[in-house]
């Protein structure tokens, strides 16, 4: 009898990791994909000596807000490759078809997302704050600030980035989707640095991204996972 | 004789404002080969996408070994394997890899059948190439080395045929009736006209 074979089963953690493995795989094949954010990265922090004022005095005031913003923006450029391509080729609708629960699927990944941008984005922050003349005890709250706070944007863009996936021209409609989402995360993040640069303490701050960062982990995974059925159903 | 595995009854789809069938019905028992027939647009791939669940735009009942399949959904997705419109094969990753990535999306296909599967479908020697590189043709015999590497009950495949070659093809077809005579069900579109004709149950969608 052919249903009395093959019952092997695929736990959780194996479907995770080789889901995380996969879209990292992917990643690091495309360079593109792992550079562009980045390099956007740099650019929107350099623009801002070059069209405001280089003034050390001033640059050190804006500069909480502007690496913030150029970390939130390079993760909004970087959001609607993440399930695009496997819609186009099929294999997200393959993972639909899996008897395990896409949620893990979703889960790894926006973690494979986060780890190829936010994380990168994170490491690279204290070479802006340098560029911007944020003064060194400031750069402790900055990266801290960034490592708890940009997971957060991934999750949130992952929700929009399942939604907009079925469309032809997704990109601009991620942006309104998204942006309004992420303003609570920019506001706590760069209150953070702020508070950083004057000598108060941060915990207040970051403990409120943490919490956002708890509740979209738990939460954002099963919207993505049903926002991508209504994109690929439709 | 047994229950049918698969029966739909009273089905409609509309789409565009444009009735594709209506009152469709048909049921699908075990070790049967199904080729749902009609011109383009008749609403194969569409018809195809709401039995695996892929589409929930339709009105009707779909039952899966008596129960309707919303209710055994999981038990559904593990009995079947669906290869779609699009071949479902990430250019960027090898033959290999790809077929890893399915072993680990669905249990029921064997791990340890991959290099087989590969050496059946005529890609040996490709298994470290990208697949962006290789031929469509290549490109769905990847998707379709996962019908040598398992036994789900139900295989719904949408133009399997389509840009392989004829010795592939009379290979394809024998792999169909071998898996149904193993006691497997197929359900498939194409506009290839099969060798076998016998044991072939024929839907036609234009008559809906």
């Amino acid at each position: 009898m052919v249903e009395e074979t093959n019952i092997a089963t695929i736990s959780m953690s194996q479907q995770f990791s080789a889901a995380l493995k996969r879209d990292l795989l992917l990643s690091f094949r495309r360079k593109s994909d792992l550079f562009n954010p980045l390099i956007f990265f740099l650019m929107v922090a350099t623009l801002f000596p070059l069209g405001v004022s280089p003034e050390p005095t001033f640059l050190a005031d804006v500069a909480p807000g502007v690496v913030w913003v150029a970390a939130l923006l390079a993760t909004l450029l970087s959001l609607d490759g993440m399930f695009r391509s496997d819609y186009d080729d099929g294999t997200l609708e393959q993972m639909l078809l899996s008897p395990q629960p896409l949620m893990i699927v979703c889960l790894a990944k926006t973690l494979a997302h986060w780890m190829t941008t936010g994380l990168p984005l994170t490491l690279m922050s204290p070479l802006l704050g340098v560029m911007l003349f944020l003064p060194s005890d400031a750069m402790l709250g900055l990266v801290l600030s960034l490592l708890i706070g940009t997971p957060t944007l991934s999750f949130i863009g992952a929700i929009g980035a399942a939604l907009t996936v079925g469309l032809k021209k997704g990109g601009i409609l991620i942006s309104l989707l998204v942006l309004p989402l992420y303003i609570p995360v920019l506001i706590f993040g760069s209150g953070a640095v702020q508070a950083a640069v004057a000598g108060l303490p941060i915990g207040g701050y970051l403990a409120l991204l943490g919490a956002g960062l708890a509740l979209g982990f738990v939460l954002a995974p099963l919207a993505t996972s049903a926002a991508v059925r209504v994109s690929v159903s439709g | 004789m047994s229950k049918p595995l698969l029966a739909v009854t009273d089905l409609f789809c509309e789409r565009e404002e444009r009735i594709l069938f209506d009152g469709l019905a048909f049921s699908l028992k075990q070790g049967e080969v199904m080729q749902i027939e009609g011109r383009n647009g008749s609403g194969k791939t569409t018809l195809l996408r709401i039995l695996s669940g892929l589409s929930a735009q339709y009105e009707g009942s779909i039952e899966w070994r008596g129960e309707s399949v919303d209710n055994v959904r999981d038990e559904f997705l593990a009995d079947l394997l669906y290869f779609g419109h699009q071949p479902g094969v990430k250019g960027m990753l090898t033959p290999q890899e790809n077929l890893r990535w399915y072993c680990a999306l669905h249990p029921a296909l064997q791990r340890s059948k991959i290099d087989e599967a590969l050496g059946v479908v005529g890609l040996t020697g490709y298994e470290d190439v990208p697949c962006h590189s290789l031929s469509a043709g290549q490109n769905r015999r990847v998707s379709l080395a996962r019908l040598y590497m398992n036994q789900a009950p139900l295989w719904i495949l949408d133009e399997p045929f389509t840009a392989i070659d004829k010795k592939g093809v009379a290979a394809m077809e024998q792999l169909l009736l071998d898996h149904a005579q193993r006691g497997g069900s197929v359900i498939l579109t194409t506009h290839h006209d099969l060798a076998a004709q016998q044991g072939v149950v024929k839907v036609n969608l234009d008559s809906f």
